[in-house]
């Protein structure tokens, strides 16, 4: 059996841009065939040029670019929209964007069966990916749907045409841990029944459970492939090892003891809007120089704990103190003096600079000699006179980091402030949020939604659902023997290398 | 429903304000209000008391307002001093010819940019396109209405130079009207189409197997048309203040002539009656816009 | 991995014509300020050379009176760009000034500030104008006033919405970290970074607002003759349009063209400040 889709020496430019740089590779009819990499390695372009997607701008050039046997290099636009749905569909990321939002999933669906003249009906479908009450929903529009179930719809369109091969660009980034379990789920029965899967991802461990084979990608080329469990064993290339290890539940390297003494405390904290209670019954206690995990799925309230914490929103119900003293249901005025103990970094660093103001100016603010807490993050003086848009993702998060330890603070509430960031970066910043609490004794309420890096980093960790803290104990105790349900669920959905492992 | 309910709601406080400003406006003019209303017309004491008994104002000043809203709020718009008719009548007899050029001015120019923006995708046509929508944008219609004027009427002969008799008249003042409107749209529509076809949803759409022009109509076209509706007041505003000049171009019989006699003679009964039956206009054309977009935008519904 | 997403960046900036503008700008701004500098006399009448087509005497040949056209461009620069200034002057402040209020203040208070922007602008520019020249009579004073009040609502609109987008911006709710008031987030944060955009706003409103007062001097609302008005230029020379193109048409480019530089030279600033910002 020939194989599905045979690729050599692939490369696509977009003016000065290399994105791809000669890369080989094939997919067999029925296997999965994993790309992972970082943002800018190609793997997406890739994706997309076997689909003739590549862009506008892309040129493309191959020894060898098979599809079903046919050489696509002198496909023409008709060949490629047969190809397109019919020869392979295309899932993307977040389904609320990469499905029309002013078209109804079913008006979607239907589009490609019409467009390739097979017969299918929508409801079947969406009834084939397990979407409930396909019918009703068939006439909804994304918006009215949860993630998990838009995405499903977006697989449903893209297999409408029964294409045997099905090319999936992060198609659970944007999801929950338990969804993002549930749609590799649904991934995985496509694969038993016989289609063949191409998966795009950043993160190994999504991967490792379905792909036979892992190609890793870096700058534009494949380092290195195998299976997953290969790859977990001996990798051989630094970038190789740099995905393993942040795929791995990561045991913590060294616990350091929290001194006494309570930093912040939160207690029978309640928030209500209208009638709806986004958080309640929260007790959470911060000591002096602890690492307290929080963690919890999209809507589990815990960006509200911290932006109460913070001062941002007032409690419904329940009392917060800070620093000795009470920090909820007082006046900002009162607050005003010991706000420069406690320190923000967000998931999004550059929305939390003012976009005029140049890196000395940012630091400046909370400091007047900016320089040795840059230096202190691992940035050199050039970076002072430049904006924040000038910046890396990685530099942004840097900057922020030098900002929140400059006035010295005794608590840094950090929302998710590695989620947006590259693999071989997060695991440099960690590093930096691990060093500044053994040196300075600061502590820190890390909220996240990814359990490997909370083990990685906290001492305590408090897991949320629904508004309210289910489990809490130490982190060892908590991911060796959960307690709860819910814990325990999102404990399994995690994904692991460990599971693949033979 | 209740959005739309609410839309309207709004559209009444907005009427609302825009009658009472522009009642203010008469109030806050120098001098006494009757002479703000005889304006340069006849000044007798017969004519200024027939002034103060027909708009009251021996009444208190609240119930001077109070009963101008009430008759506004019923079309009663008073009495022309300069034609001595009801101003209703006088702006009844006018509205066809100007309603004539602005329907036949939008719709035109709605269909250039239509056309334009959907088949100019190329670079070189694009540029092209965008040059000359920049020109057209920039330069005051009654000079575009001058030079069609002096080209096909005075050159060529095609036209009438002046009157609203038959289709033929109307061609040069709508033409003159509708071009600046397709300039604005155009640029307003390639723009929606632009970003609408870098989303993820048109690379989704491709991945179908779709033709580029069906991912153009079929999908970045409606997400193209919604800042477009958003325009339609602006529209409104464009079609009437470029009919007053229009009509002025082309001799033509309208709104326009009217409201531009009126004040040239200080008719002000005229006056206010023409800029608050606009307010009123607008205030409805843009309520009609919220309930097509929320039409075109599902994400706008409360289910 | 939005790399294939996203569209080449396509070199529009189109130097050239930005260049052009600029030239343009500066020799009307000149103009503006030392008429003499480059014209004559326009009210100068010569009943010898009436209606005479552009020649080297007469670059923008003679109207109907045997005045210069070309004199007469140049000293109308003067009013038409002193009419917008002052227009868009008005319509900025207040405009700034409303918008700001209605951005900062809570809910009731920007209800009914949006709802009277919502009302003044349900008067099309144009009729606006006329009620407030039919009630104080026509002239310079009152087209400036007129386009300002009409043109107000779009700079508070924009100044209200920019408000709350800064207002609720990443980094003025943590500039509450480093202990910083309510004054102090208004001064250092939100006003900087609402005002940005609004030179440029105010640079395509020129444009605008002149359009707009040649639209009413062609009326005959704005400044009498025999001053040289754009607009009023325009429509005396309407009337020898079959035998002298040059008195109305030639005018009118000088509108277009100041239009046209001042939207392209804004349209330029404008992305090269997104592409800072």
């Amino acid at each position: 059996m020939s194989a599905l889709v045979e690729v050599e020496d692939l490369h696509v430019t977009f003016g000065d841009v290399q994105a791809v740089r000669g890369i080989s590779f094939a997919v067999e009819p029925g296997e999965c065939v994993a790309i992972v990499g970082e943002s800018g390695s190609g793997k997406s372009v890739t994706a997309r040029t076997l689909v003739g997607l590549a862009g506008p701008g892309a040129e493309v050039r191959a020894a060898a670019l098979t599809l079903d046997g046919r050489d696509a290099r002198g496909f023409a636009e008709r060949d490629w929209r047969r190809v397109r749905g019919g020869f392979a569909g295309l899932v993307l990321q977040d389904a609320l964007v990469s499905l029309d939002p002013l078209r109804s999933i079913g008006a979607e669906i239907g589009e490609v069966l019409r467009e390739h003249q097979v017969d299918g009906e929508v409801v079947r479908l969406l009834a084939d990916v397990h979407v409930p009450e396909p019918e009703r929903r068939a006439k909804q529009y994304p918006h009215q749907l949860s993630g998990g179930l838009r995405q499903r719809a977006l697989i449903a369109s893209a297999i409408a045409a029964s294409p045997p091969l099905l090319i999936a660009d992060e198609p659970t980034t944007a999801l929950d841990v338990t969804v993002q379990a549930r749609i590799l789920g649904l991934l995985g029965e496509l694969k038993e029944a016989g289609r063949t899967l191409l998966l795009i991802s950043h993160d190994l461990a999504v991967v490792a459970k379905l792909a036979d084979r892992v190609l890793v990608m870096k700058d534009g080329q494949i380092v290195e492939s195998g299976t997953a469990g290969m790859l977990r064993a001996g990798a051989r290339h630094p970038y190789t090892k740099q995905l393993v290890a942040a795929a791995e539940l990561h045991p913590r390297a060294a616990t350091k003891r929290p001194s006494t003494g309570v930093v912040a405390e939160v207690r029978g904290f309640r928030k209500d809007y209208g009638r709806h209670t986004v958080a309640r019954d929260v007790d959470l206690t911060v000591h002096r120089g602890e690492i307290v995990g929080l963690v919890g799925e999209s809507g589990s309230g815990k960006t509200t704990v911290a932006h109460a914490l913070f001062g941002l929103v007032e409690p419904t119900a329940g009392e917060i103190t800070f620093e000795d003293g009470p920090w909820s249901g007082v006046p900002e005025r009162r607050r005003r003096p010991r706000r420069r103990k406690l320190q923000l970094i967000s998931q999004d660093p550059l929305s939390s600079f003012d976009p005029r103001w140049t890196v000395r100016r940012i630091v400046g603010e909370a400091t007047g000699t900016p320089l040795p807490f840059l230096e202190r993050v691992g940035l050199t003086a050039d970076v002072l006179d430049r904006y924040p848009r000038q910046l890396s993702g990685g530099q942004r998060q840097r900057v922020a980091i030098a900002r929140a330890i400059a006035p010295r603070p005794s608590l840094i509430v950090c929302d998710e402030p590695v989620s947006a960031l590259d693999v071989s970066v997060q695991a440099q910043v960690l590093g930096l949020l691990a060093g500044i609490r053994a040196e300075d004794g600061t502590a820190l309420l890390f909220i996240s939604h990814d359990l490997a890096v909370i083990r990685h980093l906290a001492d305590r960790v408090l897991v949320m659902k629904d508004g309210a803290v289910v489990e809490e104990g130490p982190v060892e105790r908590v991911f060796a023997a959960p307690e709860h349900e819910y814990t325990r669920a999102l404990l399994a959905a995690a994904p692991t290398l460990e599971v693949a492992a033979p | 429903m209740r959005a739309v309910l609410r839309r309207a709601g709004s559209g009444l406080i907005v009427l609302w304000a825009a009658a009472t400003a522009a009642y203010l406006a008469l109030l806050a003019a120098p001098g006494d209000t009757v002479d703000s209303i005889i304006g340069d017309g006849a000044d007798t004491p017969l004519i200024r008391s027939q002034i103060i008994q027909e708009w009251g104002l021996d009444r208190p000043a609240v119930v001077q307002y109070l009963d101008y809203l009430w008759r506004a709020a019923h079309g009663d718009l008073g009495r022309s001093y300069l034609l001595q008719r009801p101003v209703r009548d006088v702006i009844g007899e006018q509205l066809t010819p100007t309603l004539e050029l602005a329907v036949a001015a939008a719709a035109l120019g709605v269909l250039i940019a239509l056309v334009l923006a959907v088949t100019t995708r190329r670079a070189w046509a694009r540029r092209t396109s965008s040059t000359t929508e920049l020109v057209l944008v920039s330069t005051p219609p009654f000079l575009i209405g001058i030079v069609l004027l002096s080209v096909f009427s005075f050159r060529f002969g095609w036209f009438p130079v002046s009157g609203d008799r038959g289709v033929a008249a109307l061609i040069l003042p709508a033409v003159t009207l509708a071009l600046p409107i397709a300039g604005v749209l155009t640029q307003v529509l390639r723009d929606g189409l632009d970003r609408a076809l870098s989303e993820p949803f048109a690379v989704t759409a491709r991945s179908r197997g779709l033709a580029e022009n069906a991912v153009l109509i079929r999908h970045a076209l409606r997400h193209a048309l919604l800042p477009a509706v958003t325009l339609t007041g602006w529209l409104f505003g464009v079609l009437l203040g470029g009919a007053v000049i229009v009509e002025q171009v082309f001799g033509r019989p309208g709104l326009g002539q009217v409201t531009l006699a009126a004040v040239n003679s200080k008719d002000m009964p005229v006056v206010l009656a023409v800029v608050v039956l606009s307010a009123f206009v607008y205030v409805l054309i843009n309520t009609l816009a919220d309930v097509v977009y929320l039409a075109i935008d599902p994400r706008l519904r409360r289910s | 991995m939005t790399l294939a997403l996203e569209r080449p960046v396509v070199l529009r900036p189109r130097r050239p014509g930005v260049a052009a503008a600029s030239v343009f700008l500066a020799v009307a701004l000149l103009a503006a300020l030392w008429p003499g500098l480059l014209a004559a006399d326009p009210l100068a009448a010569d009943p010898f050379h009436v209606l005479e087509a552009p020649s080297a005497a007469h670059w923008f040949g003679t109207d109907q009176l045997g005045r210069d056209v070309f004199d007469r461009v140049v000293h109308g620069a003067r009013h038409s760009l002193a009419i917008g200034l002052a227009a868009v002057g008005i319509a900025v402040f207040a405009g700034v000034l409303l918008g700001l209020l209605a951005g900062l203040s809570h809910r009731f208070a920007d209800e009914a500030l949006s709802r009277s922007f919502d009302a003044l602008s349900a008067f099309p520019l144009l009729l606006l104008a006329l009620l407030f020249i039919a009630i104080t009579g026509p002239g310079s004073v009152s087209l400036v006033v007129a386009i300002g009040l009409a043109t107000l609502p779009t700079y508070a609109r924009v100044i209200r919405t920019q408000t709350f987008v800064v207002r609720r911006a990443g980094y003025v709710t943590e500039a509450v970290a480093f202990g910083a008031s309510r004054a102090r987030l208004v001064l250092r944060h939100v006003l900087p970074n609402v005002l940005g955009p609004l030179p440029i706003l105010a640079m395509i409103g020129l444009g605008e607002a002149i359009l707009a007062a040649a639209g009413l001097s062609f009326l005959g609302m704005g400044p009498q003759p025999p001053s040289p008005e754009w607009g009023a230029m325009i429509s005396e020379g309407r009337g020898y349009l079959r035998i002298a193109w040059w008195a109305s048409v030639l005018p009118g480019m000088a509108v277009t063209l100041t239009v046209i530089s001042l939207t392209v030279a804004g349209r330029y600033l404008q992305r090269r400040f997104e592409g800072r910002a």
